[in-house]
């Protein structure tokens, strides 16, 4: 028979396959990722040789010959070679303060902390309780304690002396912390069966995401003072927030709507079914859900709204962007180094931001994880 | 057994639902009404005890201040309602050069994200990351501040072929049009013309024999060729007018001042890196199945992308897209910030001189709120198009 027939010819080993390519460590990942074809090849030879050419500038420019130290005639010797990081040395406290007076801005410095502070310790789970309302109260009572004085012992320093980063952290979790409650009722109120709420809320978001918020701001400096009973004057800065708020609130309410939207009908029609009231189903059913599933969302508002703040140095508010000019503006010395101070507040607002924006990652694969598979 | 009927719902009772929520809505509107009432009494009495006069009638005065840059000519003397069409002109100039490099650049980026190149991922991710963290007017005055300080003088301006490059902003050649080229013009309406036949007529073509022609490369053809005809029918008369270095300014040609360069290049840099997340999340929504479907039903990659993979994408990408263009329009208010004179700038002055703040805001709002509606009527036509199309 066949099978026997091959079993006499006796037994002959099968050679071992050849150990099969590495896939992990550095050179396989390069292998796939920059030489996979010739094309990708093409790519990595033109990209590499042109960072090759610009890293080594740039690094020299930033790093090697940099001034670091304020000394201005390092700097006027360096000017076009080499960063004169020195700008920044001399100026950084009228950067970072405004027009703080320089004795106290010890007060600013630990208000923004004690703000970030609660900012961070928001973002995390165990601070998610009903007493966090209670400690941002606080907080908030504290940074203005801090900022105005006039208690305490703390001499008095009005609104218009402030500036520098705690004026720009302290503008947008403002506003958005005030926003965030009349977002909640726009968005409840666009989704209400109540035509002529609808209509209002409907006519508030869509009117104050069509404009610009550089407008909205005009707006708080010119017209808020003619809107106000006469003789009644409102400082610059509790318009500026106003305006601010408002804006921030359509932009949130959307967001909102759109949690709003992805809880299923069953939950309010079970709830109805319970015999529960609008309010309790809102408060107990839609909004726990809802809300949850827009947190990445609300994070990134925030982020917007962080930025965006740098448009009321436009009206005259010594912002971070604003207190740049003021540190540099004045100085016809150390003009010519601007470019660098604006490098530093640049990299300021991007660590901000990209860290929020890491945190906003970070709760969406969170909120994600029951559905991942 | 006495049977009770239950007690009879009047339409007038707290009890009733739709009673409630009439009282509900009376009151709102109650509180809203005062609240406007309130203001608006609040300002009139503000304006009378100011002194400030009011309503539109100084848009026929004369505007008394000139601007920058015009795209067409503007004098003092002229009122200030042409002035706010220069503003409006300028606004419209940047946001719609805007859009079109910053969709072009976000496009490429967000795909760029998918390369099979870890170094073009890499660098497109950290580019998307730099620009979108930083505060869009901050980019602007860094290339404000680029473009008058670190650049050169006139005097020394950097010369790339016919272009030069100086303070003074972008010089260029500029085509000096005769009237040999409404030739040109009635070139190309007909080579549009003709794009059109042929589109159609390849489509009815693929829909009957399965044949499929370019619908993309011969239309532009056609196009090309009929313009170069109706460009030599008319003499080809056509001369570039090459800037020439001066005394004082590069004279000649064309020229983009540094503000608009500025405003135009912030603006694109900041919110293509925004596009290219919109582009990417667009294409990462596309299951893989699809392409792979593609492949078993033997497309090539070519038509994978044009056939399976854009038209299940743009679905997605197009409504934050129309955001983006949004978005972009709005930020280009912020060209008050380095000077380029458009509409908020014009605005903004018009309000220091006549002090009729009110006026000029209900002004900028409106052509803003125009501008938005207008730009999300057209984008929601092309979604409309592009939508899935149901039975």
């Amino acid at each position: 028979m066949d099978g026997t027939g091959t079993s006499a010819a006796g037994f002959r080993p099968v050679p071992a396959r050849p150990a099969p390519r590495s896939t992990e460590g550095a050179w396989p990942w390069m292998r796939a990722n920059l030489f996979g074809s010739w094309q990708t090849t093409a790519g990595t030879v033109v990209l590499g040789a042109l960072m090759l050419w610009l890293l080594p500038r740039l690094v020299d420019w930033a790093l090697l010959r940099a001034v670091w130290t304020p000394d201005l005639a390092a700097c006027k010797a360096m000017e076009g070679v080499g960063a004169c990081w020195g700008v920044v040395a001399e100026k950084y406290r009228v950067i970072i303060f405004g027009r703080y007076p320089f004795e106290e801005q010890w007060r600013p410095l630990v208000a923004t902390v004690l703000m970030v502070a609660i900012l961070v310790a928001s973002c995390t789970r165990p601070f998610w309780k009903r007493w966090l309302v209670l400690l941002w109260a606080g907080v908030l009572v504290a940074f203005f304690v801090l900022m105005y004085g006039n208690v305490l012992g703390l001499s008095k320093v009005e609104t218009d002396r402030w500036g520098g980063l705690p004026l720009t952290i302290l503008l947008s979790s403002l506003s958005i912390v005030l926003a965030f409650p009349i977002a909640l009722l726009v968005a409840l109120g666009r989704r209400s069966d109540l035509p002529a709420i609808r209509a209002f809320c409907t006519i508030y978001v869509e009117l104050i995401r069509g404009v610009p918020l550089i407008s909205v701001l005009f707006m708080a400096s010119f017209m808020f003072p003619l809107f106000m009973p006469p003789g009644l004057t409102i400082d610059v800065l509790i318009r500026v927030l106003v305006g601010i708020t408002l804006f921030a609130a359509a932009y949130l309410a959307e967001v909102i709507r759109g949690g709003l939207q992805a809880v299923p009908k069953g939950q309010v029609e079970a709830a109805a079914t319970l015999g529960l009231s609008y309010w309790q189903t809102q408060r107990k059913i839609v909004l726990p859900q809802a809300l949850a599933m827009v947190v990445p969302s609300i994070v990134n508002s925030f982020i917007s709204i962080f930025k965006d703040t740098s448009l009321v140095s436009i009206v005259s508010l010594y912002d971070l962007t604003g207190a740049l000019d003021l540190a540099i503006n004045a100085d016809a010395n150390w003009k010519p180094f601007k470019l660098q101070g604006y490098f530093f507040i640049a990299l300021i607002y991007f660590l901000f931001c990209f860290a929020m924006s890491r945190y906003s990652q970070w709760v969406e694969r969170q909120l994600n994880a029951g559905r991942r598979r | 057994m006495s049977t009770k009927s239950p007690p009879r719902k009047s339409p007038w009772s707290w009890r009733s639902r739709a009673f409630r929520g009439l009282i509900y809505q009376v009151a709102a509107m109650a509180v809203i009404g005062l609240a406007a009432w309130f203001l608006w009494s609040n300002t009139l009495t503000n304006m009378r005890v100011r002194g400030i006069q009011s309503g539109f009638d100084f848009l026929s005065q004369p505007a008394g201040f000139s601007i920058g840059e015009s795209l067409y000519a503007f004098d003092s003397a002229e009122s200030y309602l042409r002035a706010f069409g220069v503003g409006l002109t300028n606004t419209l100039r940047v946001a719609i050069a805007g859009i079109v490099l910053a969709t072009i650049l976000g496009t490429l980026i967000g795909i760029g994200r998918f390369s099979r190149n870890g170094l073009v991922r890499g660098l497109c991710s950290a580019y998307v990351e730099c620009f979108r963290n930083i505060p869009v007017l901050l980019q602007l005055l860094v290339w404000y501040l680029v473009l008058t300080e670190v650049f050169p003088a006139i005097q020394d301006a950097w010369k790339l072929g016919p272009f030069f490059l100086s303070k003074g902003g972008l010089n260029f050649p500029a085509p000096v049009w005769a009237p040999g080229e409404a030739w040109l013009g009635a070139g190309l309406l007909a080579g549009l013309a003709l794009a059109w036949f042929w589109r159609r007529w390849a489509r009815r073509q693929f829909d009957l024999t399965g044949r499929a022609r370019s619908m993309f490369w011969m239309p532009l053809a056609l196009v090309l060729a009929a313009a170069l005809a109706g460009w030599l029918a008319g003499g080809a008369s056509t001369v570039l007018d090459y800037p020439v270095k001066g005394e004082f300014a590069v004279e000649n040609g064309g020229a983009l001042t540094p503000e608009f360069l500025a405003l135009l290049l912030g603006l694109t840099m900041y919110t293509a890196g925004f596009i290219a997340e919109v582009v990417r999340s667009g294409i990462a929504s596309v299951p893989a199945g699809q392409g792979e479907a593609a492949a078993a039903l033997g497309l090539d990659r070519r038509m994978e992308i044009r056939l399976i993979l854009l038209p299940q994408a743009l679905r997605v990408i197009i409504p934050p897209l129309t955001n983006q263009f949004l978005n972009l329009t709005k930020n280009s208010s912020l060209a008050v910030a380095i000077g380029y004179p458009d509409i908020v700038s014009i605005a903004n002055t018009a309000m220091n001189q006549t002090g009729r703040a009110v006026e000029c805001i209900a002004i900028l709002m409106s052509v803003y709120l125009t501008l938005s509606l207008l730009t999300s009527a057209g984008m929601n036509w092309y979604n409309a198009r592009v939508a899935i199309k149901e039975r």
